[in-house]
């Protein structure tokens, strides 16, 4: 056999406050396959940005050794200059330009500023073949499919004369049939001594593809799997990924106190806010009730952040069809006012970039969507927003210096209860949380149960969206799994199980 | 005061620190000519169309950092109709002033129209509009300036408030009602501290709430000491404290203004918080419109006449002032308060220049580095607030 083209020895990443990366190790060999698993936010895509230098040497502990030799990459063009070239999740393509310009962007053919058209249009015509897209180098991006696309982007790769290529859920966007002919391009070009890295949630795909398979949870590698010793049944990979104890993580509720439905949707379907023709929440009907913790699992893009907020006033998608009951009447909310007035909130994933005003105070957050409330005739009672302010930052623990401390300043879970504080001072019946405790502390998260369940102690209904499998088991009374805009299984709490989730979705994508 | 305090204060009044030394140097450069009364009168009367204008572009650069470029034109335009109704149809002025306010509002729904509802970069939206009211108010004047106004117009905008006591060489109506704003400036500092220590809330230090009193209360009776020993208030100048005090409060104490800041912090969040920032965006440029309006009173009133190149340039002047006055080029940010100091900057600047004799050229080079300058210095502070 061949030696070892990478190894990555005791990587340690740390964020402020977080530990991305902990004593990771990675051994990749010449010609193989190596598949990197792990749930959301278990550091894979960390891990990669440290091998390509998104993450610069020093920044990190550990060592890369490509090749035989220590590496230093401060940036990605180092990396790329090696031979490894990463391929993301997002397609980074630009539509209006030709397949041609695009794999060659950055990396312009040509002597001095003056550009080889016909060099540049050859070269990638040649290298179109080898990923067989037949399509002319000269055809714009906007006009070819998803598929094509991700073809483009290994193109792209090649012509940067790669040697270890890096895939990020190379197929999360594709069709099954595209996923196919990806996977067999895969395996023709180990055949030819092409060394690949792929990061994947769907089991089966790594199960067929992957010579080896290395289990990453929590910032630490876990095992490594190699196809000749051990059987790459789904269920031994799950084991891996998802094989930690429960202890008390999470807070018990005294007593449950479960009403009639407070909020329920039937038949709901919602299609791409872009691409209209796709489906991304596919004739969904859901219910949650008075008192009850609904929690929502699901890998990344099942369309859980799409079905609800399409709920939440119809802020994401288009062509939006079903019924939508609250309190057993049916309603229609046209946009985010109509359904904070029907006491729908919608904490988003994104507190950065979709929830927070990071350059305002506390004091301003808390109040933006009940502006009312503090309000009158249009005229803010500056006091009284200042009292709520504090309210809420003393009921919720928030650690700050003021309400006047700008958001921007605030830890990871401060912020979060910033955000809450804003949709608990909207006085919501029903609080659809998506992501509640994604990267913050586990001392916060904590503190963010014990809300949740305050909340439902006082008779409303949360429907929490976690891709983390162990806080959906931990926090629901009852689980809606999806899986590709579908809901692919319903489970009580008694009988759910990480294993039993993860089931529900291995069976429903093999069904197609 | 501790090393942090001072470097906080110092960030908080820079422009004010900065206006201050301007003066003086201009002062100090001219041998006392800047600050006759008759300049710091020329000063108010020669920039009122800036404060006006600068105080409806606040609103706009709230919104994520957006400009109107059409307000020159629109001030023209509104000039032109209103020269036409009260010149040559023999109008009545109260009327023409209605039909000339109308006309700038129709502009701001307009070009609001196609902001915000069918967003319509504002850039090229009001870019267009620099070019069609520029051409419209061509037409509507037919090439010709059209002068001189009616002497009622002229009065309304031009001339001073009467001296109730028939001073001397003082007009003393003018010194009180400076007396007058700052008692009412301390006892509302006083007053809003009062409440806070009652309430409990954190107060700012007595130390620099005094400095402030003592700072603002000089200036003003300075100011109107000053205006005092020429003719006394402008007309204008209560024109121009209407709109600033009216505009101060909708930005820091309604809904409305909330809702302007919160787009330019953060659009989506705003969206997602239940307000409607389509209406936010036509508000603000509808608005825009109707101070153009007002501005293009204004400036027929002061030249007594309505050309074709009537406000050209005018809206570099609003943007100017707004992020000199520091307005956050991103949005979110900026105050009207700080606005009247860029403009009043401006104005000094301007003004000491032509006193000295400086190059018209020069003076834009000059305008046009301390706009950069200004912008520089809130980027980069942003940043190391990072």
């Amino acid at each position: 056999m061949a030696g070892i083209l990478l190894e990555m020895k005791n990587i340690t990443k740390t964020f402020p406050g977080v530990k991305a990366l902990d004593n990771v190790n990675l051994k990749v060999k010449k010609g193989e396959i190596h598949a990197l698993v792990g749930e959301n936010g278990a550091g894979k895509s960390t891990l990669m940005n440290v091998l390509s230098g998104i993450y610069p040497y020093g920044s990190y502990e550990g060592d890369i050794i490509y090749d035989g030799e220590i590496c230093k990459f401060s940036r990605i063009k180092d990396s790329e200059g090696k031979g490894i070239v990463i391929i993301h999740q997002e397609l980074a393509l630009v539509p209006e330009m030709t397949i041609g310009e695009n794999m060659y962007l950055g990396n312009e053919q040509g002597k001095r500023a003056a550009i080889d058209w016909n060099r540049t249009y050859g070269e990638a015509d040649k290298y179109l073949k080898q990923v067989g897209l037949a399509e002319s180098s000269r055809t714009q991006i906007k006009d070819i499919g998803v598929g094509k696309q991700q073809l483009v982007e290994i193109a792209k790769a090649l012509a940067k004369n790669a040697r270890l290529l890096i895939l990020d859920e190379p197929t999360s966007s594709l069709n099954e049939a595209d996923s196919q002919a990806l996977l067999e391009l895969l395996l023709g070009f180990r055949r030819q001594g092409m060394t690949s890295i792929i990061i994947s949630h769907k089991l089966n795909e790594i199960a067929y593809v992957a010579d080896k398979i290395t289990v990453i949870r929590d910032g630490s590698t876990i095992e490594t799997l190699d196809k000749e010793e051990d059987s790459f049944t789904e269920d031994r990979i799950i084991r891996g990924m998802v094989g930690r104890e429960l202890t008390d993580r999470f807070p018990k509720r005294e007593q449950k106190n479960i009403g009639d439905a407070a909020l329920e949707v039937k038949n709901w379907t919602v299609h791409h806010q872009v691409y209209t023709d796709r489906k991304v929440v596919d004739n969904v009907s859901m219910y949650v009730r008075k008192g009850e913790v609904l929690g929502v699992s699901g890998l990344m893009g099942a369309g859980r952040t799409e079905l609800a907020m399409s709920i939440f006033g119809r802020s994401y998608g288009n062509d939006i069809s079903g019924q939508l009951y609250i309190n057993g009447r049916e309603v229609e909310l046209q946009n985010v006012r109509e359904a904070i007035d029907h006491r729908v909130a919608y904490v988003t994933e994104d507190r950065k970039d979709n929830g927070l005003i990071l350059s305002n105070p506390i004091r301003v957050n808390t109040t933006l969507a009940n502006l009312q409330g503090v309000s009158s005739h249009g005229v803010i009672d500056r006091d009284k927003e200042i009292s709520v302010a504090e309210e809420y930052r003393i009921k919720l623990k928030t650690k700050c210096p003021s309400v006047e401390q700008n958001v921007g300043n605030l830890s990871g879970g401060n912020q979060q209860k910033v955000l809450l504080a804003k949709w608990m001072f909207a006085e919501p019946d029903v609080l659809i949380l998506d992501e509640p405790t994604r990267g913050i502390d586990v001392g916060a998260k904590y503190e963010i149960y014990c809300i949740i369940n305050d909340l439902v102690a006082a008779g409303k209904s949360v429907i929490m969206i976690s891709s983390e499998l162990p806080e959906v088991l931990g926090m629901s009374d009852r689980i809606y799994v999806m899986n590709e805009g579908k809901i692919v299984g319903e489970l009580d709490s008694k009988e759910a199980t990480q294993e039993n989730i993860m089931g529900c979705i291995l069976k429903s994508g093999k069904g197609e | 005061m501790e090393k942090a305090k001072v470097s906080a204060f110092l960030k908080k009044y820079t422009m004010v620190i900065v206006l201050i030394i301007v003066t003086l140097f201009f002062t100090w450069k001219t041998g006392g000519r800047m600050l006759l009364p008759q300049n710091v009168n020329n000063l108010i009367s020669q920039n009122a169309y800036v404060f006006i204008l600068a105080t409806g572009m606040l609103l706009c650069i709230l919104t994520g950092g957006n400009i109107d470029l059409s307000v020159g034109s629109v001030v023209c335009i509104v000039g032109a109709v209103g020269a036409t109704c009260m010149v040559n149809l023999n109008m009545n002025i109260f009327v023409s002033i209605l039909i000339m306010l109308v006309t700038g509002l129709v502009v701001g729904i307009w070009q609001g129209f196609w902001i915000a509802y069918r967003r319509i970069p504002p850039f090229i939206v009001t870019l267009a509009g620099m070019l069609m009211f520029r051409g419209l108010s061509n037409i509507v004047l037919d090439g010709y300036t059209i002068a001189p106004m009616p002497d009622n117009y002229l009065m309304l905008f031009n001339s001073y408030i009467i001296d109730f006591f028939r001073g001397e060489r003082l007009n003393t109506t003018c010194l009180l009602a400076g007396v007058l704003a700052v008692v009412i400036f301390v006892a509302n500092t006083l007053r809003g501290r009062r409440a806070k220590v009652k309430k409990g809330y954190a107060v700012t230090s007595a130390g620099s709430d005094i400095i402030k009193c003592a700072v603002i209360g000089l200036v003003i009776v300075l100011f109107t000491w000053r205006l005092a020993q020429y003719k006394g208030i402008p007309n204008i100048l209560l024109w121009i404290i209407i709109i600033v005090l009216i505009y101060g409060y909708i930005t820091s104490k309604t809904t409305v203004g909330r809702h302007l800041y919160a787009i330019g912090g953060n659009e989506k969040a705003a969206q997602l918080s239940g307000i409607n920032t389509n209406k936010v965006y036509f508000l603000a440029y509808a608005n825009m419109g109707l101070l153009a309006a007002v501005a293009g009173m204004v400036t027929i009133a002061r030249l007594s006449s309505a050309s074709p190149t009537a406000g050209d340039g005018y809206e570099m002047d609003a943007i100017g002032s707004c992020f000199i006055g520091g307005a956050s080029a991103y949005g979110g940010s900026g105050t009207i308060p700080g606005v009247i100091i860029g403009a009043t900057l401006m104005g000094v600047i301007n003004l000491g220049m032509s006193i000295m004799g400086v190059d018209a050229n020069w003076q834009k080079v000059v305008k046009g580095v301390v706009l950069l300058a200004a912008v520089i210095f809130d980027v980069e502070s942003k940043k190391r607030a990072k």
